[in-house]
């Protein structure tokens, strides 16, 4: 089975270790973390991560479902085979002159990139996108030296109305469920 | 009314029905320890090392199906428990750890006895808290207690700051927990257990492999029914061994490395093999590849994680193995497989497993077949690790679900004496023996001095050969008989009873056996039996690492053995 990079999202609780808690397992499971991001969700007190993983769909169902063990996980979906918007944050420190400067501004404008800071001899650019589209620009500004990199990582969201929907009704419903047996 | 932390936890652990703690004082637990006399419900059994204390309670879990609970103090104490906790997740037993930690301003400064004890235990842990306020100790108790024992069950750990313990908080505990991202799935997929039941009825060769999660669920009755109406064979994992009786016509052993050779032939011809609250543990499939080439496979464990991790499923059932077994047996219609279960006993027949030959010398099979008899099969048998594990699976027949109690999935040498004296606390009334060889018995053996002083009656039978014999049995078969750091030697173990005040009898010759088990158990506190039996004695069958299930070697007869003894350097 081919390796193919997997994206998961996971709901958890906003508690301290949480993020240690879902990487510790990662990584006792054998499984290299490409990238991870986390912040806070549209409910109290739960955050969403969006884990980038390598492996085949058999052994990344395994991690997921050993993710989904983790107390304060309260939901971990594989959403790659979904229709997704993927997208990453870059900041690239480009070193500049006055006689690059104007082309670089060129480039940036291609990638509907913007300039969020100007020094004397560096621009620094924000790009966001998916990777494909920070790595070409970052091809791109390579010929001029980059300085200094800095990239958030994958964040992903299923396209239309299924996606974070599904996971609030079941929460919502297995809070329902346990109050009736309560 | 307002409490210390110290006070609402201990209100926690009488509201969860504890009736011991086995564990270790410190600095930072002194205010614990403290607030215990206020709280004789709660018996404290002092152990000698904290690894007892783990092992103790998880003892007791298994010997009681309740939550064990242990204690310790900060740093050292809390490092000391890591192995037996280690070893209740690896065998899915209940039990909550707390810990004292230095004083909450003092966290993360390298303070004296101070180690992140819930960052070391975040991988064998099911869950572990880090109390930060006695407010909320009361949710969290509650919560450690119901994760423990719920679902899978498994270790959980309360780090508890000393500030904490003696911090004045409201008390109030919560009549249910809120977990959002903790919902075990009881009831079975109603299709997927339609379709189990179709492979069921349609299978010619079914076999059943039943392990612990049949005892954890208390689902023994069901799989007999299941077994019996359908006429499906049964063997079982090793911690699955007395979920189904070991007297039953149905009953074909264990399976795996050591087990029995027709239930290893049984897997390797099946048809359709019903898996049931077991986890196939690579000592239990051997080579996986050449696991069950013929079977297609039903899954029923309650850990969705289980299902496919190591061998491919045909029928997955994520549920409560009783709930599951119930909803299986409302569909399942009565069966024979006569030819099947004929061609099972013929492999018995051919290849007897637990046949134990003649010697002149004592062997271990025979004192472990010696104590099953004497005990009418009725006692709890706890083990050590190694070959006098292995030759108590073999040679002692269950037929109650906890009435073997041994390490499995960690496989801790040392093990055995403090579940032992967990199982016995336990249960005071049951006839509790240890079978410990003489290397896993020196590495807890300070617990002696625990038994005497709380008056535990656990009796102890060391087999005893003078080799790490388990580890000298690969060293003979598969590293040309090099010995390397095997040959054990040990202190009289009898002296040594006698000195911590316990009664003890050496046995050399088959005919002093019966008579000093039946001394051992007219005793009525602990008493010590060392087995001095015969020291190259390998436990067989056997399936060499990496060979398939059914690449058994089997006991070489005896005078193939004899030729081997002489003529070997």
């Amino acid at each position: 089975m081919a390796e193919t990079k997997h994206t998961l999202v996971a709901l958890v609780e906003d508690k301290p270790g949480v993020l240690n808690r879902m990487a510790s397992m990662l990584r006792r499971r054998g499984f290299n973390i490409e990238s991870i991001a986390v912040g806070r969700s549209e409910v109290p007190h739960l955050s969403r991560m969006t884990i980038v993983v390598g492996g085949t769909t058999a052994l990344v169902e395994q991690v997921r479902k050993q993710l989904d063990k983790v107390i304060d996980a309260v939901k971990v979906s594989d959403i790659s085979g979904d229709d997704i918007i993927a997208r990453e944050l870059a900041l690239i420190k480009v070193k500049a002159t006055s006689s690059t400067r104007s082309e670089i501004m060129q480039v940036v404008d291609i990638f509907r990139a913007n300039i969020v800071d100007v020094a004397s001899d560096s621009v620094t650019v924000e790009v966001t996108g998916d990777e494909e589209k920070v790595d070409s620009l970052l091809g791109l500004l390579g010929g001029f030296g980059i300085r200094e990199i800095v990239r958030t990582g994958r964040i992903a969201m299923v396209r239309g109305s299924s996606g974070p929907l599904v996971v609030e009704e079941r929460l919502s419903d297995t809070r329902n469920k346990r109050q009736k047996t309560a | 009314m307002k409490m210390t932390g110290a006070q609402i936890l201990c209100e926690g652990l009488v509201r969860e029905g504890v009736e011991v703690i086995f564990g270790i004082l410190g600095g930072a637990v002194l205010p614990l320890y403290d607030t215990l006399p206020q709280y004789p419900q709660l018996r404290h059994i002092l152990v000698r090392h904290e690894q007892g204390a783990a092992h103790a309670a998880d003892g007791y879990a298994r010997a009681t199906g309740k939550v064990g609970v242990c204690m310790a103090t900060s740093g050292p104490g809390a490092t000391n428990l890591v192995t037996g906790i280690a070893n209740a997740y690896l065998d899915s037993s209940p039990i909550v750890a707390i810990t004292g930690q230095v004083a909450t301003p003092f966290i993360g400064k390298d303070a004296f006895q101070e180690i992140d004890i819930t960052g070391i235990t975040l991988p064998i842990t099911k869950h572990n808290y880090l109390a930060l306020d006695a407010g909320s100790l009361a949710k969290t108790v509650k919560e450690a207690f119901y994760l423990a024992r719920s679902g899978r069950p498994g270790p959980v750990l309360i780090d508890l700051p000393r500030d904490v313990q003696m911090e004045q908080a409201e008390f109030h505990y919560p009549s249910r927990v809120d977990l959002p991202g903790y919902k075990p799935t009881l009831q079975g997929h109603p299709a997927q257990i339609k379709k189990a039941v179709k492979l069921i009825n349609e299978a010619r060769q079914p076999l059943i492999i039943a392990g612990r999660g049949v005892i954890i669920s208390s689902a023994h009755n069901e799989l007999k029914e299941l077994a019996e109406t359908a006429q499906i064979p049964v063997v079982t994992t090793l911690l699955g061994i007395g979920c189904f009786p070991e007297s039953h016509a149905l009953s074909y052993g264990m399976l795996g490395m050591h087990g029995m050779a027709y239930a290893n032939m049984a897997v390797n011809a099946a048809d359709v093999i019903i898996a049931i609250g077991m986890r196939f543990d690579d000592r239990a499939t051997a080579k996986v590849s050449a696991f069950a080439p013929h079977a297609r496979i039903i899954h029923i464990d309650i850990d969705p994680a289980e299902i496919g991790k190591n061998v491919r499923v045909d029928v997955p059932i994520v549920g409560d193995v009783k709930m599951v077994l119930n909803a299986l047996n409302k569909l399942t219609i009565s069966a024979e497989h006569v030819d099947w279960i004929e061609q099972i006993d013929g492999w018995r027949r051919e290849h007897p497993s637990t046949e134990i030959r003649d010697s002149e010398g004592l062997l271990p099979q025979f004192v472990i077949r010696k104590i099953y008899e004497v005990t009418q099969g009725e006692a709890i048998i706890v083990t050590g690790v190694g070959q006098n594990q292995m030759w108590a699976a073999q040679h002692y027949w269950y037929n109650k679900p906890n009435s073997l109690i041994s390490s499995g999935g960690l496989g801790t040498m040392g093990f055995g004496l403090p579940a032992a004296m967990g199982a016995k606390v336990g249960c005071p009334e049951d006839t509790v023996w240890l079978i410990d060889g003489d290397g896993s018995f020196q590495m807890t053996i300070q617990e002696l001095a625990t038994i005497v002083q709380d008056n535990i009656g656990v009796k102890i039978a060391i087999i005893h050969n003078s080799y790490l014999g388990m580890v000298r049995q690969w060293q003979e078969l598969f590293y040309g008989r090099r010995y390397v750091a095997t040959p054990l030697s040990s202190p009289d173990f009898v002296k040594v009873a006698e000195a911590y005040g316990i009664s003890a009898l050496r046995v050399k010759s088959r005919e002093e056996v019966v008579p000093a088990i039946e001394q051992a158990m007219a005793e009525q506190g602990p008493f010590l039996i060392d087995f001095v039996v015969e020291p190259e004695e390998n436990v067989y069958p056997m399936v060499s690492p990496g060979a398939a299930l059914t690449e058994l070697l089997e006991e070489p007869g005896k005078e193939e053995a004899i030729w081997r003894k002489r003529n070997t350097p």
